[in-house]
């Protein structure tokens, strides 16, 4: 199958529900505790995905820097490139993982672990790119991330906040690529903060006063133009319209956790990124299509034993309490949730106590929407010594599979700018990951 | 006693009068400033002799003539010529990353009897915010935007050489030259960091890299994509011609007085489907008659890469300079031009005249300049036959191009100030613009290195612009600094005001309903602080519309 590329049709629909529909439908919402008072507010997208439903939406927690396989989801205590990790049982019989991960352990019935990642890239930039993407950095077109993908596929969410976010992006958020920027994430930051910008400088009236104005500004533009220049080209004023909708939707709560009970904070850890992966779940409550979430610091070319324990430290309670907040109202079945970053780290330590780039057997975690739970693919050599892992799952499989998942025909060919055919993704299926 | 109090009213008097004084000079200097232009900019003369003028028009008018036979032949009309100010805009975007001050206009306005293009670019090739900003551009293309590895890249000495080098018209081979074959420390010698960029593992220079940059920055190739497997899509490219480029570097190294080359060094590399690496030999991958005999291998490859008979580094220069001044490249992608073509409308013209010139820049530039591409409207003058997209790809009128975030915020800063941003102004006050600048390009996105994709607005960026800092700050109330407030104090009335905002930020007048609509929103505002606000609200307005955010 072919298709031109729309690039009209942004990820935001326009076609806004009304704040009335939204709080008639609150109720509907089953849910954690902390959704008790804004429920109502952020909830009539998020009807619970019965089984057998293609997924809708996409949780990427990124662990920048490439956290170590054997330090976190697959370490080999007992050999010479153990490195001094200690183990605890997880919930999946016969798997253990580096003690820290405890938390993380106890979720591993609705996690699958993929132990077998291979890619080709090991310079942070490809990598990043390849693992978001699905694609080798290509230097003719910049292919879109698997964010992208999700809204420009699943374009019928009506909500009036961006569909695609980044929470704590390092250099490289998700892009749009050749789908265009408005498929860009919408970066924020610490969510305990509120979003830069959507408040208005001006009060309505005056702020009524100056769109006014800006009408008979761009009328004049106008003249001698293509009528459809902004909807075709420019998407000034219908970026305007949704930049708008959005500084004055309710949904906005979704992005602050600030009012959250100090105790459902405690459970993420209460640091920026356990606070990124709770404002995660009210995001993709309130109907964004995907979340990205980054913790940064993975990157232990020296003292690599101590400084993942640290990273593994912040991310146990936030990623375990985000897969129980999705299970509770039952979103974790229509919500995929992703785990992993550039590559893995070497399996031999190097003279600082450091491990260096490994793209050729690393971990990704994989949850919901579809994914098996409590299932491990893969095996690599506990002696360091094969690159090639057993059972390997290609960077492009990975991305096929997520897109079978949301009901995406990853083969479907889209029609790039520079005239060249493009598959959303070219890897394969890969079954066993599936429920 | 008597004579105690006339003093002290005396002393009152007098203080009041010097007051009286002051404000009154402010107030003349200010309307003179909003009004006038400054004394001493208004002088006519193009610096450039008639002769190489007329030479430099009928290039131009070469260039235009291929692209007419074009349009003919697929029945397109061309757009009429554009305004003036419209075309000052354009230059002024393209060449210093900023929109004109209002002192630049009234200086334009001022000038009698010439071609006001030709004369802004006369001022504007002087001008060291023009090769500041173009080099700027370049560097991008040469070494990205990265910070590189630490100590031994020294990024901003290379764009100040760059600046140096386009500022005195250096020729551009001159300069690609001095690019491939430097050497010295990075610090002394600048233009060494071409080669220092790609020292990120501390293995020495990255011979694959330096391949791909220079065959992308001067040849206009995209070997890079032959770098892991032979050309694939019906490319003819072999593994071994990017590889064999690469070994041009082969000896480059690194030694206590800096880059240098190690005649005992060599490049090796392991083909696919080969078990071991090899020796690669230097070879260039087309015309390899053009290198010299003798010398060094960077040395005989810049000389090769440079060679007149080479036409692809005038093509690939042509190609850049036109998408730096259109912001769209003749062809796409900028650094993808086929050898042996097709070529579009004018890019050979366009190389051949760059060629018998000598390289020479800023004549490339004013022959761009000069072409009825350039200078047509991006309107048409007829409503029931508005412009289309096939108009626009096929040049037969300006395109409409979203500004660059660089050139976005060099324009809020421009526009918020009533005198010229340059040189000149106070070294505070420039370090503060570059500070806001680097801000504010963060969050509206900067586009990288330095490339030409057509994209349309985002909501983060329109938030940024509605709600964000750089405009408020810029537009809010500041009678010392912000242009709004000063217009709004200083205007003898209140078209004059309207018309003032408009030449800040849009360089062109308001039309009959946009004049009376935003005088009639001063009129109304009864206190002077009301009337302040509707002068924010009047550039918050302006800011927010399309015609900013758009080159047109």
């Amino acid at each position: 199958m072919k298709t031109s590329h729309d690039p009209h049709c942004a990820c935001n629909s326009s076609d806004h529900i009304n704040r009335r529909t939204l709080l008639k439908g609150a109720t509907a919402i089953a849910g954690v505790s902390w959704l008790t008072p804004l429920g109502d507010l952020l909830a009539v997208e998020a009807e619970k995905s019965p089984k057998g439903k293609p997924a809708r939406s996409v949780i990427l927690l990124w662990l920048g820097g490439a956290a170590s396989q054997l330090d976190t989801f697959d370490p080999h205590p007992t050999t010479k490139i153990g490195g001094g990790v200690k183990t605890i049982p997880t919930a999946i019989k016969g798997v253990d993982f580096a003690a820290g991960l405890e938390q993380t352990a106890s979720v591993m019935g609705d996690v699958s672990l993929i132990r077998s990642m291979v890619s080709k890239e090991g310079d942070h930039e490809r990598a990043f790119y390849n693992i978001k993407t699905g694609y080798r950095p290509d230097p003719t077109l910049i292919h879109p991330s698997i964010g992208a993908i999700v809204c420009h596929e699943l374009p019928d969410a009506k909500i009036e906040i961006p569909t695609h976010i980044s929470i704590l992006p390092n250099q490289w958020p998700a892009r749009g690529g050749f789908f265009g920027a408005q498929y860009d994430a919408f970066q924020m930051y610490d969510p305990k903060n509120t979003v830069p910008d959507v408040k208005a400088r001006v009060d309505d009236k005056r702020m009524d006063l100056r769109l006014e104005s800006l009408s008979v500004v761009e009328r004049s533009f106008a003249q001698g133009r293509s009528a459809d220049l902004d909807q075709t080209k420019t998407l000034h004023q219908v970026s305007m319209q949704r930049a708008r909708s959005m500084m004055t939707s309710d949904q906005l709560k979704a992005f602050n956790v600030k009012d959250v009970p100090a105790k459902e904070l405690d459970a993420y850890g209460d640091t920026p990124f356990g606070r990124g992966c709770l404002a995660a779940v009210r995001l993709i409550q309130a109907g964004v299509r995907c979340v990205e979430v980054t913790l940064t610091g993975w990157d232990t070319h020296a003292n690599n034993l101590e400084g993942q324990a640290t990273q593994v430290k912040i991310f146990d309670a936030a990623y375990a309490s985000l897969i129980r907040d999705l299970k509770k109202p039952g979103l974790l079945e229509s919500t995929i949730v992703v785990c992993g970053g550039e590559f893995g780290r070497t399996p031999k330590i190097n003279n600082v106590g450091g491990r260096d780039h490994w793209p050729h057997g690393f971990s990704m975690l994989v949850a919901g929407g579809g994914f098996a739970g409590g299932r491990v693919r893969g095996t690599t050599d506990p002696e360091g010594v094969k690159k090639e892992p057993e059972h390997p799952v290609f960077v492009e499989d990975l991305h096929a599979t997520i897109q079978d998942l949301l009901g995406i025909d990853h083969s479907k060919e889209i029609m790039t700018p520079i005239g060249r055919p493009m598959a959303l993704s070219k890897g394969e299926v890969v079954g066993e990951l599936k429920v | 006693m008597n004579s105690t109090l006339t003093f002290t009213n005396w002393l009152l008097r007098m203080r009041n009068a010097v007051i009286l004084a002051g404000v009154g000079a402010a107030a003349v200097w200010g309307v003179l400033e909003l009004l006038r232009p400054p004394v001493g900019h208004v002088s006519n003369a193009l610096r450039l002799p008639k002769q190489k003028l007329d030479d430099i028009l009928q290039t131009a008018k070469r260039v235009d003539a291929d692209f007419e036979k074009s349009w003919e032949q697929k029945q397109l009309k061309p757009t009429a010529k554009a305004d003036d100010l419209t075309l000052v805009r354009r230059l002024s975007l393209a060449l210093t990353g900023s929109i004109p001050s209002l002192q630049e206009i009234r200086a334009l306005e001022a000038v009698k009897d010439v071609d006001i293009t030709q004369w802004w670019l006369t001022q504007l090739l002087a001008d060291r915010r023009t090769s500041d900003y173009l080099a700027e551009r370049l560097v991008r293309v040469y070494v990205g935007i990265e910070d590189g590895p630490f100590l031994i890249y020294r990024r901003r000495r290379l764009v100040d050489w760059l600046s140096d080098s386009l500022q005195k018209n250096r020729p551009y081979d001159q300069i690609a030259r001095a690019l491939i074959d430097s050497k010295g420390v990075w610090t002394t010698s600048p233009e060494v960091n071409f080669i220092t960029v790609t020292n990120e593992n501390k293995k020495g220079p990255d011979e694959a890299k330096l391949a791909a940059r220079v065959s992308r920055a001067f040849l206009g190739v995209q070997m890079d994509c032959v770098q892991c497997h032979d050309g694939k899509l019906g490319s003819t490219w072999k593994q071994s011609d990017f590889h064999q480029m690469a070994a041009y570097f082969g000896q480059t190294d690194f030694a206590l007085n800096g880059l240098r080359d190690d005649p005992k060094k060599n490049y090796k590399f392991r083909y696919l489907g080969k078990t071991e690496e090899e020796v690669v030999p230097a070879m260039v991958p087309w015309k390899p008659e053009l290198l010299p005999a003798k010398g060094a291998p960077r040395a005989k490859l810049a000389e090769w890469v440079t060679a007149k008979e080479n036409k692809a580094f005038a093509r690939t220069i042509v190609n850049r300079m036109w998408a730096l001044l259109f912001n769209r490249p003749l062809i796409a992608p900028v650094d993808d031009i086929p050898l042996e073509g097709p070529f579009p409308e004018g890019l050979e013209i366009l190389a051949d005249d760059f060629i018998a010139h000598g390289s020479d820049l800023q004549r490339l530039i004013r022959v761009i300049a000069s072409t009825r591409m350039f200078q047509q409207s991006s309107q048409s003058a007829d409503p029931s036959h508005p412009v289309t997209e096939g108009a626009e790809k096929c040049w037969a009128t300006f395109p409409m191009t979203r500004l660059r975030p660089e050139q976005m915020a060099g324009s809020v800063i421009q526009a918020s100030s009533l005198s010229t941003i340059d040189a000149e102004t106070h070294v505070l006050f420039r370090i503060k613009r570059d500070i806001d600048v680097g801000n504010f390009v963060k969050r509206y996105g900067d586009s990288g290195e330095d490339t030409f994709d057509d994209a349309g607005g985002t909501i983060p960026q329109r938030l940024l612009l509605m709600n964000g800092n750089m405009i408020s700050e810029n537009t809010k109330n500041n009678p010392l600094v912000n242009a709004s407030t000063r217009i709004g104090m200083l205007a003898p009335n209140h078209a004059m005001a309207v018309e003032a905002a408009y030449l800040s930020i849009f360089t062109r007048r308001p039309n009959a309903e946009e004049a009376a609509h935003f005088a009639g929103l001063l009129t109304s505002a009864k206190s002077g602080n009301s009337r302040t606000n509707a002068m924010t609200d009047l550039y918050w307005t302006l800011m927010n519309a399309t015609e900013f955010s758009w080159n047109h």
